[in-house]
């Protein structure tokens, strides 16, 4: 039987500590909607969405009442657009984008994910026609998200897909510059990008997907700082036990809603996504979890090994929470959602290059970030290259989802409302990359042995 | 993969508030009026706020749950506590391997 302690402990943990399972998300295989008429791919597109999603909102919710766990997002993610829209050989892919967007609508989820495109050892055809569409379909969307990825320790980095990043990336901003670059918010550049992450902007549904499944990313960070404080002046040995006991913890509702839902939908249970997944409301927060390890502020030394401790732990209790670990499962850390990182980088704690170091222990990456608007297509290639580089030779996943905030400099803020939040905008090294970024072609893959 | 179906129907009743004469009665007669049983009862205390959890069987009740949760909201409401009901799974999932 249940003692009333355990029963309490739950009940705290969702009404004061901001439990929630951050998404439950439907991944889609659109893989039978490609058609050499681009009216009629996009026809099957928005008949197959909304017939495969069509409960999934109202399932989400019923489980969210009876089971007493908020489920903040319902979302869906299908095959990269690409892959599809290749064989229509369509001019541009903004027509499917709108079509995503639709159908999102329909089944009345925030995000869809998957305008997507692979192209780590090179561009196909759709593949550039898709990255070249990425701009207007993200400004004349709402609910499109869109991902590329540009390289894979398997592969290397395809430079090439770098530097067109770097301008999609300022075009996108430039087209949605009356709401701060907010299209930029929707893209994220990869590498090692995994198939069946649940969390948007970089969800799609991988090729190796089967035909329809649920993935599920769970979140609390509120409950992990309450843990850490509780826990008290104890050694980092004893901490980290603390945060795998609550990881564990938390994950198991994860584990719990993906079942369910999966059940109730009658489609397969993917996996479930081991992140700590902040949000902008006060103690839902990455950054004050390091804090209440023990550092004045966010971004200062011992940042990165504090992390480390972290997202190991987190990772450790989740593993055995849950059947099918996946996705990205990692502590995120992106600026503008978390209140904790945005007073780091106010308070001069937090700079561009700390945050770089600290991907390299955790997922995802250099997220949700705003620079100054004049910041150069290049050295945002670069910034992107520097991030993918971590990411290839430590053979994890690292993203970069960076807003050359239009008109705004370095100590402005820039707001984008709801979920993404508000992201003070930091500074860029002034110094050029034009020569290494505008060289091209690839760069190989690592050796996979002197691991030094 | 193990089903999640439950071999009992079992819900959690959690009530918080403000003690008064007539919460207890309250609650069990919302159960009792939708025929679910109730198993357990424990009940504390807190800096003069009562805390009580109920663990009840919804197996032959006329509602579900959601239904259930809107009547003890209502309930609640009332009494000027807080109640609200779960599915017993949230917790036992939560704590026991």
């Amino acid at each position: 039987m249940l003692t009333m302690a355990e029963i309490m402990e739950t009940i705290k943990m969702v009404q004061e500590e901001n439990l929630d399972i951050r998404t439950i998300t439907m991944g889609i295989s659109l893989r039978d909607c490609a058609d050499p008429d681009a009216g009629a791919a996009r026809r099957k597109i928005y008949d197959k969405i909304t017939a495969r999603a069509g409960r999934l909102v109202a399932v989400g919710e019923q489980i969210s009442r009876e089971y007493g766990i908020p489920i903040v997002h319902k979302r869906i993610s299908v095959t990269p657009v690409s892959l599809i829209a290749e064989c229509s050989h369509a001019e541009d892919y903004v027509a499917y984008a709108r079509t995503l967007d639709e159908a999102a609508a329909a089944a009345g989820v925030n995000f869809i994910g998957g305008f997507s495109a692979l192209v780590h050892k090179g561009f196909t055809a759709g593949d550039r026609t898709l990255i070249s569409s990425i701009p207007a379909a993200l400004a004349g969307t709402e609910r499109v998200c869109a991902s590329v990825n540009v390289a894979t320790t398997r592969a290397g980095i395809n430079m090439d897909a770098v530097r067109l990043m770097g301008r999609v990336i300022k075009e996108t901003a430039a087209r949605t510059a009356g709401q701060g670059g907010l299209g930029c918010a929707k893209l994220v550049v990869f590498s090692n990008v995994p198939e069946d992450n649940p969390f948007m902007a970089g969800a799609f549904h991988g090729v190796g997907e089967p035909e329809c499944t649920i993935n599920v990313g769970v979140s609390g960070p509120g409950v992990v700082k309450n843990a850490v404080v509780r826990a008290g002046n104890v050694d980092l040995g004893t901490l980290a036990e603390t945060v795998k006991k609550t990881a564990f913890k938390i994950t198991r509702m994860g584990e719990l809603v993906g079942r369910l839902a999966a059940e109730r939908l009658g489609i397969s249970f993917g996996i479930v996504d081991l992140s700590l997944a902040p949000t902008p409301a006060v103690g839902d927060s990455v950054a004050e979890i390091l804090e209440a390890m023990g550092l004045e502020r966010c971004g200062t030394h011992g940042t990165t090994a504090a992390l480390a401790l972290l997202n190991d732990a987190v990772k450790k209790g989740g593993a055995m929470a849950s059947s099918y670990v996946g996705g990205l499962s990692g502590a995120f850390i992106p600026v503008s959602e978390d209140a904790g990182m945005i007073r780091a980088v106010d308070h001069g704690a937090l700079c561009l290059d700390k945050l770089e170091a600290m991907t390299c222990v955790c997922s995802v990456g250099l997220d949700m970030i705003a620079v100054p608007g004049e910041t150069s297509a290049e050295t945002i290639a670069a910034i992107i290259a520097d991030e993918v580089a971590i990411g290839v030779i430590n053979k994890k996943t690292t993203a970069v989802r960076i807003i050359p905030a239009p008109g705004k400099r370095v100590g402005d803020h820039v707001t984008f409302g709801g979920l993404l939040g508000e992201a003070p905008v930091m500074a860029v090294h002034p110094f050029s990359s034009d020569n290494f970024v505008c060289r091209g072609g690839r760069i190989p893959a690592p050796i996979q042995s002197l691991t030094n | 993969m193990p089903s999640t179906e439950l071999k009992k129907n079992r819900i959690i009743v959690t009530v918080l508030g403000p003690d008064r004469v007539g919460i207890i009665a309250g609650v069990a007669r919302v159960l009792a009026d939708n025929n679910i049983n109730i198993l357990d009862i424990s009940q504390t205390i807190l800096q003069e706020f009562l805390v009580m959890i109920m663990i009840a069987d919804m197996e032959k009740s006329r509602v579900d749950l959601s239904t259930l949760k809107a009547h003890l909201a209502e309930k609640g409401a009332a009494l000027g506590v807080r109640i609200d009901a779960q599915h017993e799974d949230a917790f036992q999932f939560m704590h026991r391997i």
